[in-house]
């Protein structure tokens, strides 16, 4: 998809961040260009410390950049009052975690039903779709199963389940598989891909986990908090890495 | 979301039970010891009450409380009885008399004298014997608690047996019958209680030249109390006091003087610092702990006011529970040693007290939490 004004779904334009102050003041990101179209996985791959969960944070709102602009289907979430940011969140933006963070206490239907209730829905409203999302990303029968008692993959399952239930427009992913096998992570993408992508729906992941490229539209490779190539198409690692990051360990 | 905030704290069970045991045993402690204060407070006032028999109680002004025994001038009843608005007025004699019983047990005693003709002041319920039988020979009354108790024959253990009708006692080396067995209040002091006539008492008492303790007056139609005490005290230089006025300062008395409320207040005070550690750091660690929680909540769009209410339902939930379990407790201690002589009078303001001490926990413990979720990062969760 060839990306415009009318149809992009998060334009980044010389976004920069830096933490601390002072001589001790980190640069994080130093001027990020970026564009993700609506319907596309974006990912953004790099080493340890080159931004990239800096950069996730800024588009899902929830930090601040010093300087740039970044907006998420034409609105700018930095230019928002921090009440309207966090509802805009609420209601466009899905999030799945490198560590699930399912609240251990809660089933895995009410924990999938977060979203709805933080939007005012009715639980029992919530909890019924919350059932039918779980069915659709293969946990029908573990509804009433606490975190404790799933697998990892199946705590993601129903991470991904929890970013879906309230239709969002995008949905940010930080490490998706990092804390699954293989075999689990290669399921996982296949989901996001297949249950939450579609049109009008832009997925961000922020990976380190190689075996997962080929599941991406376009991958931005990030380096010292700089986007330092973008890559289309349907992509493998050895296409999109640099040789020093492909063998200095960045990936780890 | 008020649902997922209780499931978060339920869920964590020790942090639940700790907070619930910390602020049941702050509103057991605050409210329990209120109650026993209140109880020992109100044991002042017992004899006072049981002998709610006029208008005013008339005594030397430095009586401070109703068993300072300060004795007046026998002239002052007629004095008070000539005092227009009085409609009449009768002796009443209290002081500590020295008991010797059939054992040989002596024991230190209060004895009331009562006016022979009227008896007006006597005990309230009599269990052996009718009123009238103080004025046989040589008669008193005894309470029945004493007579198991501090009257009780108790030098043998082989023969030992509660005072009863018939016994001879001897009263400051006078002998006394017991003609008759009442029932009181538990009061704040412990001494045991002989009634008898005025006349006898006066007789059996200290040899001093005054032999009057109180005045009994009731007023005549048309004046009221107020007026008739301001002038009984502007003509006799007499203190003259309601029933409750009197009660009041005796109560004030002996709790300034023997240091209860500061006693109890200190257990008081420290059932509420109980409570605010206990529920403070209990439920902050229990945010702590939660932390990366309530991130991701704050991350997925729960708005700052909506963090609040589950941090506000969740402190409110275990500081209900443990206000009740707390009062539940107190009342069963009360009930299970009301018997033993505990003084334990719990009115509603206690438990209003119980519930304010509990809301200052448990605002406390909220507060502190509530800052950390507002000021939580959302962008923690990716980290």
């Amino acid at each position: 998809m060839v990306a415009t004004e009318q149809n992009i779904a998060i334009r980044c334009r010389n976004v920069v961040k830096t933490y601390g102050v002072g001589s001790s003041s980190v640069f994080a990101l130093r001027g990020i260009d970026l564009d993700v179209n609506p319907g596309e996985l974006m990912m953004l791959v790099g080493p340890s410390g080159c931004g990239k969960t800096t950069l996730i944070s800024v588009i899902a709102g929830i930090l601040d950049q010093d300087s740039g602009e970044c907006t998420v289907y034409g609105k700018n979430l930095n230019a928002m009052k921090q009440r309207d940011r966090t509802a805009f969140r609420g209601t466009n933006i899905g999030f799945v975690f490198q560590a699930f963070n399912l609240l251990p206490t809660l089933t895995a239907a009410e924990n999938a039903s977060i979203p709805l209730l933080i939007n005012g829905a009715k639980r029992r409203f919530a909890i019924d779709r919350a059932r039918e999302m779980l069915d659709r990303v293969g946990l029908g029968n573990r509804t009433n199963s606490l975190p404790g008692q799933m697998s990892g993959g199946q705590q993601q399952r129903v991470a991904i389940a929890r970013a879906l239930i309230h239709d969002p427009k995008l949905i940010v992913c930080d490490e998706p598989t990092s804390a699954l096998d293989h075999e689990t992570g290669q399921k996982v993408m296949e989901m996001l891909r297949e249950v939450a992508l579609k049109e009008n729906r832009s997925l961000v992941i922020v990976t380190h986990d190689a075996r997962i490229f080929g599941f991406a539209d376009r991958i931005a490779q990030m380096d010292d908090g700089r986007v330092m190539r973008v890559s289309i198409g349907d992509h493998q690692p050895d296409q999109v890495l640099s040789p020093h990051i492909r063998t200095g360990g960045g990936l780890g | 979301m008020n649902f997922i905030a209780l499931k978060m704290l339920i869920g964590d069970r020790m942090k639940y039970l700790s907070l619930i045991a910390g602020l049941s045993f702050a509103s057991l402690l605050i409210t329990q010891q209120a109650s026993i204060f209140t109880g020992y407070s109100l044991r002042t006032g017992s004899w006072l009450r049981d002998t709610d028999v006029a208008d005013l109680w008339v005594f030397d002004e430095q009586a401070e409380f109703s068993d300072d025994f300060k004795l007046m001038l026998d002239t002052s009843l007629n004095r008070v009885r000539g005092i227009p608005g009085v409609q009449w007025a009768q002796p009443l004699y209290k002081n500590f008399v020295n008991v010797i019983l059939p054992d040989g047990t002596s024991t230190n005693t209060r004895m009331i004298g009562l006016d022979a003709t009227t008896l007006l002041g006597g005990p309230p319920e009599m269990v052996e014997g009718k009123m009238s039988d103080l004025r046989r020979d040589r008669a008193v009354f005894i309470n029945v608690a004493d007579a198991n108790d501090s009257l009780r024959l108790k030098r043998d253990p082989k023969t030992s047996r509660p005072l009863r009708l018939g016994d001879r006692i001897s009263v400051n080396d006078h002998e006394a019958i017991v003609a008759g067995t009442y029932k009181s209040t538990k009061e704040f002091f412990w001494e045991p209680v002989i009634y008898t006539t005025f006349s006898r008492a006066t007789f059996m008492g200290p040899k001093v030249r005054r032999s009057l303790t109180y005045i009994l007056v009731k007023s005549q139609p048309g004046i009221t109390v107020a007026e008739l005490a301001a002038r009984i005290h502007e003509k006799t230089g007499l203190a003259a006091l309601t029933r409750s006025q009197f009660e009041r300062q005796s109560m004030l008395w002996i709790i300034k003087k023997t240091g209860i409320l500061v006693n109890f207040g200190i257990t008081i005070g420290l059932g509420v610092v109980i409570g605010l550690l206990a529920a403070g750091q209990t439920f902050f660690n229990f945010i702590l702990d939660n932390t990366r929680h309530f991130a991701t909540l704050k991350a997925m769009g729960t708005s700052g006011h909506k963090l609040i209410q589950m941090v506000f339902v969740q402190v409110t939930f275990v500081g209900l529970i443990g206000y009740g379990i707390g009062l539940g407790g107190a009342c069963l201690t009360g009930l299970a040693f009301q018997r033993v002589g505990l003084a334990f009078m719990m009115p509603w303001q206690i438990p209003l007290v119980g519930a304010a001490a509990i809301v200052l926990c448990c605002a406390f413990a909220g507060s502190i939490s509530m800052v950390r979720v507002l000021r939580l990062e959302p962008a923690i969760v990716f980290k």
